[in-house]
C-alpha cells in the first residue's frame, strides 16, 4: 500500500503526491444514504403505530422534505450553474397555486396536479431566464428580487379572484390514504412527499452527471471557455433556470397539499431568502446539502423566534434581543466556520478524523 | 488552394472603445501563422473576434465559409478549437469531464472516442490523471488539458492564445514539440498568439506583428527572424 503511494509522481513540484479525490458527486451513493432512506420510509410504521411520533411531527418532517426539494432546485441553479436568484419563492407560490386551483376549482386528484404545477413553473422559469440571463450578477439578483415582490401582488389581483380567492387564499382538504391503508393522512402525505423527494434527488444526480450537467458546471467555472467548447450558454442557462423553477414549483405544490391552504401572504419575500439561506447553509454545490438546507429552512420558520425568546428569558441577558437575532448569529457563525456549507464542512471534518486507509 | 483562415479589415469593439482597427491576415491550409505583439496589442481580441465572442466588423472566412456575425457555438461547429487565454480550466470538474465537455457538440461518438485515444498519444500524462480534479493540475498540465480539449472538438483550425504563458521553459518546449506533431500528423492548421516571439517564430511559417490594434509588420517567419531591425523595434529581443 505505502509503496504505491510513494511511487506516484508529484503534480506540483512535489507539493501534493496524492491524486486529489473528486467531490462526492461522482462517488456511488453510499449505503448509509440508502439505509437512511429506508429508515425514513419505515417511520410511519415504527413511530406512528407505537405512538412515538405524533401527526404533528409527521407534518413537520414533511415540511422539511418539501423545503429540501426547493433548496435542491436552487442548488442546481446557484451551485451548479453559478446563477443567483433572490426570487425563487415566486415559483414556490406559483406551484402551490396551480395545485390549489386545480384541486379547488377543477376537482382534480391531488397527485395529478403535480405535473401541471411543475410544467407551468418550468415554462415560467425558462421564459424568465431567457432575457434575465443577459443580466450579470447583481442585476440578475435584482430582477429575481422583483419577481419575488411581484408574485404575491399578482395573486391578490382583483380579476383573478374567481381562481385565487384573493387575499383570503384557498382552502383544500387533506386526502385520505388510498386502499384503506392503516395510516393517518399526515403519515400518508409524509410518504408521498418522501417518494417525490427521492425521485427528484435521483433525477438531480443524473442531470448533474449528464452532458447537460457538465455544460452547466463548465459555464459556472469558466463562461468564456465554455463558449469555446461549443456550448450554447444562453440556452443552457435558461433551461437550468426552468429546471430549478420546476423543483421549487413541485415543492410549493406539495406544500399546498400538506398545509391544506395557500394565500398570497404565505409566499412573501422572506420565503425566497429562507430557501437561499437553506441552500447556502447546506452547501451550495452539493446535492446532499439540500437535505440539511431544507431542515434548516423549516427550523428557522418554526423555532428561530422562539429560540431567541427562550435564550433571553433563561440566560437573563441584560440586553433585549430582537426576534430572529439568534437566527442571524447562527448564520454568521456557520458562514465563518463552514464556508462550504454544513455538508461540505462535515465532509472535510470526516476526512480529517477518519482513520487512514 | 484556398486558405484555412482569411481575415479582412477586422474591427472589434468593447462597448464604445475600439480594440482592433481593421486588421487583415491569412493562414494557409495546414500552416501555422503567429500573431506577435506586446501586452494589449489586440491579439486575444483577434481570436475572440474570429469566434464571435466580441462585437466585430469586417470579414472572417474559415475554409471558404464566411463566419462574421455567427454565434460562437456555430463557429466551433465548423471545426475551430479555441485554446483560450489563461487556459480556461473547468477547475471543479475532473480531467475526464473536462474532455467530455469538449465532446458536447459531437454527434459522432465513435469519432470522439478515437480523438480521445489520439489525445492520449500526444499527452500520456493526462491519461494517468483522468480522475483528478482539473483545478489541482500543474500549470503545464492544465495547458495540455486545454489543448486536448480543443482537439476533442475535432478541429481543422486551432486558435492558441499564449500557450507558453507562465510556464517553465522545459514544459514550454515539450508543449511546442507536441503542437508541431499535432500540426503535422493531425493536419490541424494553427493560429498561434504569443508574446514569446523567438519561440513562436521557430514553430510558425508566417508572422504578423500587431501594435494597438493594427498590423505593423508581416512576412515569413524566416524573414522576420533574420531582420534585426524588426526584432529590435517590435519584438524586443
Ligand atoms: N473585456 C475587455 N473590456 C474592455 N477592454 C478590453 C477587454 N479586453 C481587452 N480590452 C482592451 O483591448 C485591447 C486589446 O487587448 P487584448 O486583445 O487582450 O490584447 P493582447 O491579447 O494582445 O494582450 C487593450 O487595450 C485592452 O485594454
Ligand atoms: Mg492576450
Amino acid at each position: 500500500m505505502a509503496t504505491t503511494m510513494t511511487t506516484e509522481t508529484p503534480a506540483n513540484g512535489g507539493a501534493a503526491a496524492e491524486t486529489v479525490p473528486l467531490s462526492g458527486l461522482r462517488r456511488p451513493v453510499s449505503k448509509w444514504i440508502w439505509l437512511g432512506v429506508i429508515f425514513a420510509a419505515l417511520l410511519p410504521l415504527i413511530g406512528g403505530q407505537t405512538g412515538l411520533i405524533s401527526n404533528f411531527y409527521f407534518l413537520q418532517l414533511s415540511l422539511m422534505i418539501v423545503y429540501s426539494i426547493a433548496v435542491l432546485g436552487l442548488n442546481l441553479l446557484i451551485g451548479f450553474n453559478g446563477q443567483i436568484s433572490l426570487g425563487h419563492g415566486a415559483f414556490f407560490a406559483v406551484g402551490a397555486y396551480v395545485t390549489a386551483i386545480l384541486i379547488d376549482r377543477y376537482e382534480m386528484h391531488y397527485l395529478a396536479t403535480l405535473p401541471p404545477a411543475m410544467f407551468v413553473c418550468f415554462v415560467i422559469g425558462y421564459l424568465f431566464g431567457r432575457p434575465a440571463l443577459r443580466l450579470e450578477g447583481h442585476y440578475l439578483a435584482l430582477a429575481t428580487f422583483a419577481l419575488a415582490i411581484a408574485v404575491p401582488q399578482f395573486l391578490k389581483y382583483r380579476h383573478f379572484e374567481p381562481f385565487t380567492h384573493g387575499v383570503q387564499g384557498i382552502n383544500i382538504f387533506k386526502p385520505d390514504p388510498p386502499f384503506g391503508m392503516p395510516l393517518s393522512p399526515d403519515q400518508w402525505l409524509y410518504l408521498v412527499v418522501l417518494a417525490c423527494a427521492i425521485v427528484m434527488f435521483i433525477v438531480a444526480r443524473n442531470i448533474v452527471q449528464s452532458r447537460m450537467g457538465r455544460a452547466m458546471m463548465a459555464i459556472r467555472d469558466q463562461p468564456l471557455a465554455a463558449d469555446t467548447m461549443g456550448i450554447n450558454s444562453a440556452r443552457t442557462k435558461s433551461i437550468t433556470f426552468g429546471i430549478s423553477a420546476l423543483y421549487v414549483g413541485l415543492a410549493g405544490a406539495l406544500h399546498a397539499i400538506i398545509f391544506e391552504f395557500v394565500s398570497p401572504d404565505s409566499f412573501r419575500f422572506e420565503l425566497s431568502i429562507a430557501i437561499l439561506v437553506g441552500a447556502v447553509i447546506g452547501g451550495i454545490a452539493t446535492l446532499s446539502g439540500a437535505v440539511i438546507g431544507g431542515f434548516f429552512v423549516q427550523f428557522i420558520e418554526k423555532y428561530a423566534d422562539a429560540l431567541t425568546k427562550w435564550v433571553t428569558s433563561t440566560v437573563h441577558l441584560p440586553i433585549h434581543l430582537e426576534p430572529w437575532t439568534i437566527y442571524g448569529i447562527v448564520l454568521i457563525v456557520l458562514m465563518y466556520t463552514m464556508p462550504m456549507g454544513i455538508a461540505g464542512g462535515l465532509a472535510s471534518l470526516w476526512r480529517k478524523i477518519r482513520p487512514p486507509g | 488552394m484556398s486558405n484555412m483562415l482569411e481575415v479582412k479589415d477586422l474591427k472589434a469593439y468593447y462597448g464604445p472603445s475600439q480594440a482592433l482597427h481593421g486588421i487583415s491576415f491569412s493562414l494557409a491550409k495546414g500552416g501555422i501563422t503567429t500573431l506577435l505583439g506586446a501586452n494589449g496589442a489586440g491579439k486575444t481580441t483577434t481570436l475572440r473576434a474570429i469566434c464571435g465572442m466580441v462585437r466585430a466588423e469586417g470579414t472572417v472566412t474559415i475554409d471558404g465559409e464566411p463566419v462574421t456575425g455567427k454565434a460562437t457555438e456555430s463557429v466551433v461547429r465548423l471545426g475551430v478549437g479555441h485554446v483560450p487565454e489563461g487556459r480556461g480550466t473547468f477547475t471543479e470538474l475532473s480531467v475526464e469531464e473536462n474532455l467530455r465537455v469538449a465532446a458536447y457538440t459531437r454527434r459522432d461518438k465513435a469519432a470522439a472516442a478515437r480523438d480521445l485515444e489520439m489525445v492520449f498519444t500526444y499527452f500520456p500524462r493526462l491519461k494517468e490523471r483522468m480522475d483528478q480534479q482539473a483545478g489541482t493540475l500543474s500549470g503545464g498540465e492544465q495547458q495540455m488539458l486545454a489543448i486536448s480539449r480543443a482537439l476533442m472538438l475535432g478541429p481543422r483550425l486551432m486558435l492558441l492564445d499564449e500557450p507558453s504563458f507562465g510556464l517553465a521553459p522545459l514544459i514550454v518546449q515539450e508543449i511546442f514539440r507536441i503542437m508541431r506533431r499535432i500540426n503535422e500528423e493531425a493536419k490541424v492548421s494553427m493560429l498561434l498568439v504569443e508574446q514569446n516571439a523567438a519561440l513562436a517564430l521557430d514553430l510558425a511559417d508566417h508572422a504578423y506583428v500587431l501594435e494597438t490594434g493594427r498590423v505593423v509588420m508581416s512576412g515569413t517567419s524566416a524573414d522576420v527572424k533574420s531582420d534585426e531591425q524588426i526584432r529590435k523595434s517590435y519584438l524586443g529581443y
